[in-house]
């Protein structure tokens, strides 16, 4: 936009180029290193998974343990962002509209799951619940433990997404319904919850995006047996048993169903800036948001 | 919302109780289980051999992977923000599909592109250069993981700046160079810096991708991530825990520079 205002004027554009090269060979650039690193490798991927044909496609993905996998995968990435979703908002409001002792500590450690190695974590949870548990709970190896870990790693996103719409909320809004009567959870319900819904619906998103190809925290804490094997998981013992096609058939899967979640982002955030629910810095994109998000393995 | 006393309290308890199981506790732990018998064991852990090598190994890839993907995030946020061209949506969508793609899918993409039945194989087996099972193999997977933050953290900074100080620099005769390095740099640093810690703590943590291309061998191809793996394989708590410790003290080092930039971006 400021580009638009500034070529119909006479301004100089000296400025504006990119210093070194101009505007034309710096896309040229980018694209070329864009497609080296991540392009490229992803059209590998996608050939050979297709490499012998849709049928062959087809039954790698629908054979039993990779069914089996891709089930388990997507139901509990259901069940964690669910369970993230209603926690996430609730700090979320005690971070924005509570006062606590500790408060700033609590709201830098909530990006934790972000910057700790993802199979650090995964070597806490076993340790911390698993056959030689302190507390006595033994949840490793079983599908629980894959609930535990990718809610540890999704935890930051519901809340990084939900507290910055808390921030810019009018709370005139609220001190009318208030005083025409509503009750605290009238108002959540019918002033605050409607106003916060395209960042909780773009966090939920974000964060089962992330629980779908979550691999380091699972590996150690919930491990391989048939019945806790996630779909990464399951891609890492195809590579290992060398059958890549196999492999690359459930990777592009897992590819869909993730950029189906980002798709679902982008459709709410002009969802929300179209009904003027918020302007569009509000609602996280991919980690575009300014709080950090999307860091973590 | 003016909660009543009795509300708010239950979810203070619901909501720091849930922080409290989640990721205070287990932070505890890790520090407590590690240095349980004394310094000793973790600390030999880390001054083996391989643990060093997994240490010095992880830092070439850091300093590697970071620089490349900053210089690329800048050119490719000012890009963004500073050329309106038709295609840039197209650049912007596929800047996001490190973040949405498994690091095990990744990993793989990259084991079949330079593999044995890789697109590549012929040139690069002529070429004697070796990928896979090597460090530039780490390192690219590193480099596709960590690729968004610095434009992602560049974008929106640039945007707020606005135009009006390059053009008054360039309008009193700066160059590119010069209005870059004078003007622009240093209006955008907070969020630049943000997006190099970001890009930092996934690279030093990555563990999924790293995996597939590695083949981790001790001594070898074993970025301290995969030394904690593979200490845990062969009950080598001591070790697991030691390597551990320090990543940890890494994120809460990144944490830290996190609240310090925020700040400063706001201040």
């Amino acid at each position: 936009m400021e580009a638009g205002t500034l070529t119909s004027s006479r301004a100089p554009r000296v400025g504006l180029r990119l210093p070194g090269v101009g505007a034309g060979l710096g896309r040229g650039l980018v694209v070329l290193y864009l497609s080296l690193i991540v392009l490229l490798p992803l059209a590998a991927l996608t050939d050979q998974g297709l490499s012998q044909g849709l049928g062959h496609f087809w039954d790698q993905v629908t054979q039993p343990q990779a069914l089996k996998s891709l089930k388990l995968t997507l139901v509990a990435s259901l069940i964690v962002v669910l369970i993230n979703g209603f926690f996430g908002t609730i700090l979320a409001w005690l971070l924005v509209r509570d006062e606590f002792p500790g408060k700033s500590v609590i709201n830098a450690v909530i990006d934790l799951p972000f910057a700790l190695p993802t199979i650090v974590a995964s070597l806490i949870l076993i340790e911390l619940w698993g056959d030689k548990s302190p507390f006595g709970i033994h949840i490793a190896g079983t599908p629980t433990a894959v609930v535990v870990a990718l809610m540890f790693v999704t935890l930051p996103f519901v809340v990084r997404a939900v507290q910055p719409l808390l921030m810019e909320m009018d709370r005139e809004m609220e001190e009318a319904a208030a005083s025409l009567g509503a009750g605290g959870f009238t108002v959540f319900r019918r002033i605050i919850f409607p106003n916060l819904l395209p960042g909780l619906g773009a966090g939920v998103a974000l964060a089962y995006a992330r629980a779908l190809g979550e691999y380091g925290s699972v590996l150690l804490f919930a491990g391989g047996l048939p019945n806790t094997m996630v779909s990464s998981v399951f891609i890492r013992q195809q590579i290992e048993s060398g059958n890549e096609t196999g492999a690359a058939a459930v990777s592009v899967v897992l590819l869909i169903c993730s950029l189906l979640c980002l798709a679902l982002v982008s459709l709410i955030q002009r969802w929300a800036v179209r009904h003027d629910r918020a302007s569009s810095e509000l609602i996280p994109t991919l980690a575009a948001d300014g709080t950090g998000g999307g860091a973590g393995a | 919302m003016t909660a009543n006393p009795a509300s708010r309290w239950a979810l203070r308890v619901l909501g720091l109780g849930y922080v409290l199981a989640l990721l205070l506790v287990p932070l505890g732990f890790i520090f407590y289980k590690t240095f349980e018998h004394g310094v000793a064991p973790p600390l030999d852990a880390i001054t083996s051999p391989d643990g060093l090598h997994a240490l010095k190994l992880t830092l070439i890839t850091v300093a590697i992977a970071v620089p490349l993907n900053t210089m690329f995030g800048i050119a490719c946020a000012i890009l963004l923000v500073r050329h309106k061209f038709r295609g840039n949506f197209l650049i912007d969508a596929a800047i996001n599909l490190p973040f949405a793609i498994s690091p095990v899918v990744i990993g793989l993409s990259l084991f079949l592109l330079y593999g044995t039945t890789g697109w590549f194989e012929p040139a690069l087996a002529e070429a004697g250069i070796k990928i896979l099972f090597s460090v530039p193999g780490m390192v690219l997977a590193c480099m596709f993981v960590s690729l968004p933050f610095v434009v992602r953290e560049t974008v929106p900074v640039l945007q707020e700046i606005g135009t009006e100080q390059e053009q008054a620099a360039s309008t009193l005769g700066a160059n590119a160079w010069q209005t870059f390095w004078r003007v622009t740099l240093p209006a955008i640093r907070w969020g630049v810096a943000y997006g190099v810690v970001l890009t930092t703590a996934r690279v030093l943590g990555e563990f999924g991708a790293v995996s597939v291309v590695s083949g981790s061998i001790s001594g070898q191809t074993q970025t301290l991530p995969l030394f904690v793996e593979k200490q845990y394989e062969n009950f080598n708590l001591p070790g697991a825990f030691g390597a551990s410790v320090l990543l940890a003290l890494l994120a809460l080092m990144t944490l830290l520079a996190m609240n310090f930039l925020k700040r400063k971006e706001d201040a």
